[in-house]
């Protein structure tokens, strides 16, 4: 054994760094190409897209937010909730009545909202300490359609008084205020991605870092993660607050996207067609998350523009489930760059075929 | 030193573990016994993972039944399980980093620390791959290095062997044989393979049927005839 501790000292020098090659390896190349992508759907898409595809374009940003909040409980810790469209109308509520009842800067609505959002959001994480897999989605949507029924029963603010903010007997009802610099739909188009863009660094860095790594093991067995010192209690209502979070972000988007906010809009099956789209587009992904938005909100506005009812999407997305869960776990966007890169070897390979002549000259 | 006593474990109406005492000392102990024999239990209570119905357990003078489980993890008490437990989409080096970022031991030793630790299971090689990439007999090694690294103080080893082919098994024993040096710690190992418990610890206990049924050094204790009737007896009854 004297000869392996020995070994310890020497190969010190030659040691692999405490950070995971990867994060360095072309991290500097990846980011620009991502911050260049983004500057384009910034400047190019408003220019390109007709304004109804342009408010397309707005939900999907903000729906790719929440998609990204359930890739968190779902892809990286293993929490199945089915109560996120319930989450997101909490953040929508609250930024609806912060906008109506006072004048602070929407910037701060956005983080009121999130933060509110988070503390009620991990209220619903609570049962997730105690359980998992089938009876944690069967209690986090119970609770789902409590909310539903409570954000029913109050009514979305809508300029009035009191708590709720809520009055039935106004005649005009004054629509929900937009940032300054973001009054326009093209506009705030820009101001959904840019949101969209923070709440994903902010995923992105709790993945890449400690939390991360305690929900990896958390994800594939909790004894092991227990074992390793991790404090699972705390890391799993840490996704919960974090997914609760940039979801309540995502419904103070909403409300100034859609200007009128009613409780018909967060209907508890929602929840069930998000967890359909984030499996589809890839929970175990950061980018599966614009996949599920692009889904979840690009493909029923195409369907309406071509006159077909987007109701057909439910059969679709039943479907599109079935074949992620049979031969592609990881969603498409795993797959697809797979599928792309067989199709051109396939048809590499059929080039080489048609053209036998050369391997015998070599 | 490790005073286990009076443990009881019940579950529903089936008693894992009933009324186990037994002392151990120092170094590396075996701990053997026939499947269901309530090894696994004993180690799940130490760990935290179960709760006795009855009994203490101290470890180094400190009651580790009062212990909150991962607390025990950073006090000292770590474990591989028996069907290993390795996190797949971590890295080696992520895999055993992991009880540091979670515990409060400095940041300057702690890659020295990992490293160390890597390299006394002689996984240098693949400190950077992804534990998914490995076979079994790696990823086993990956969970010894994660039970050693940062001063620990009790390491459980559940059935470490199980499954691997001869060479393996000898170059986990060299490994074992080396924790009381490298890491102070005290060491139980449960296995089947009678030949790497006899190579590694200098004193066995016997578990049947949740009792102690015999314990001491460990050549004395495999002649022991109860011993061979609950091991032989148990064979002839599969048989």
């Amino acid at each position: 054994m004297a000869s392996t501790a020995q070994l310890t000292s020497e190969t010190k020098p030659a040691s692999p760094p405490s950070a995971p090659p990867r994060w360095e390896r072309g991290f500097w190349t990846r980011a620009v190409i991502i911050a260049v992508a983004i500057l384009l759907v910034l400047i190019l898409l408003p220019q390109i897209l007709s304004l109804y595809y342009v408010d397309a374009m707005t939900q999907v940003a903000i729906y790719s937010v929440v998609a990204l909040g359930l890739g968190v409980l779902v892809g990286r810790v293993g929490l199945i909730s089915l109560g996120q469209a319930a989450v997101l109308a909490i953040g929508a509520w609250v930024a609806a009545r912060l906008l109506f009842a006072t004048s602070l800067p929407f910037e701060v609505v956005l983080l009121a909202a999130g933060v509110i959002t988070m503390l009620l959001g991990t209220l619903v994480g609570l049962p997730a300490l105690r359980m998992r897999g089938l009876y944690l989605a069967l209690i986090t949507l119970m609770l789902a359609g409590a909310i539903t029924i409570v954000l029913a029963s109050l009514n979305f603010p809508n300029g009035g008084h009191g708590f709720s903010g809520y009055n039935g007997a106004l005649l005009h009802i004054p629509p929900i205020r937009r940032p300054g610099i973001a009054q326009t739909d093209p506009a705030y188009f820009r101001y959904s991605v840019v949101a969209a863009v923070i709440m994903f660094l902010l995923v992105l860095i709790h993945v890449r870092t400690k939390p991360g790594r305690a929900w990896a093991a958390i994800r594939q067995s909790e004894p092991a993660a227990l074992a390793a010192g991790i404090n699972t209690t705390m890391y799993k209502l840490w996704a919960f607050a974090l997914a609760s979070f940039v979801t309540g972000v995502a419904g103070g988007v909403l409300a100034g996207a859609v200007r009128y906010l009613y409780s018909i809009d967060f209907a508890t099956q929602d929840s069930i067609i998000l967890l359909a789209v984030v499996l589809m587009g890839g929970a175990y992904s950061i980018w599966g998350a614009i996949v599920a938005g692009l889904l979840y909100q690009l493909l029923p506005a195409i369907l309406n523009d071509i006159g077909i009812s987007p109701d057909w999407l439910t059969i679709l997305f039943g479907i599109g489930v079935l074949q992620v869960l049979t031969t592609a776990p990881t969603g498409i966007v795993d797959q697809l760059p797979k599928d792309i890169a067989r199709l051109g070897r396939f048809i590499g390979g059929l080039g080489r075929r048609s053209s036998p002549a050369k391997e015998p000259a070599q | 030193m490790i005073e286990v006593s009076g443990l009881t474990v019940r579950f529903g109406g089936v008693t894992s573990l009933d009324g186990m005492s037994v002392t151990f000392e120092s170094g590396t102990c075996g701990l053997i016994g026939p499947n269901g024999a309530g090894k696994t239990t004993f180690f799940n209570v130490l760990s935290g993972f179960v709760r006795p119905a009855s009994g203490s357990v101290t470890a180094f003078g400190e009651d580790l039944l009062g212990m909150a489980h991962f607390r025990r993890a950073r006090w000292g008490v770590r474990r591989t399980f028996q069907t290993e437990q390795a996190i797949e989409n971590l890295t080696v080096y992520e895999n055993v980093a992991m009880i540091h970022e979670h515990s409060k031991l400095s940041g300057s030793t702690r890659q020295e620390d990992v490293l160390g630790a890597i390299s006394i299971v002689g996984l240098d090689d693949v400190a950077n791959t992804k534990v998914r990439t490995l076979g079994a007999g790696q990823r086993r090694l990956v969970e010894v290095a994660r039970a050693i690294v940062g001063k620990p103080k009790l390491v459980l080893l559940d059935e470490p062997a199980a499954g691997l082919p001869e060479a393996e098994t000898a170059h986990l024993g060299e490994v074992i044989r080396g924790i009381p040096e490298h890491t102070g710690a005290m060491t139980i190992l449960v296995d089947h393979d009678m030949s790497l418990v006899s190579s590694c610890c200098e004193n066995t206990a016997v578990l049947d049927f949740g009792k102690m049924i015999a314990s001491g050094p460990t050549a004395e204790v495999l002649r022991n005839e109860q011993v061979v009737r609950a091991y032989l007896g148990a064979a002839e009854e599969a048989a």
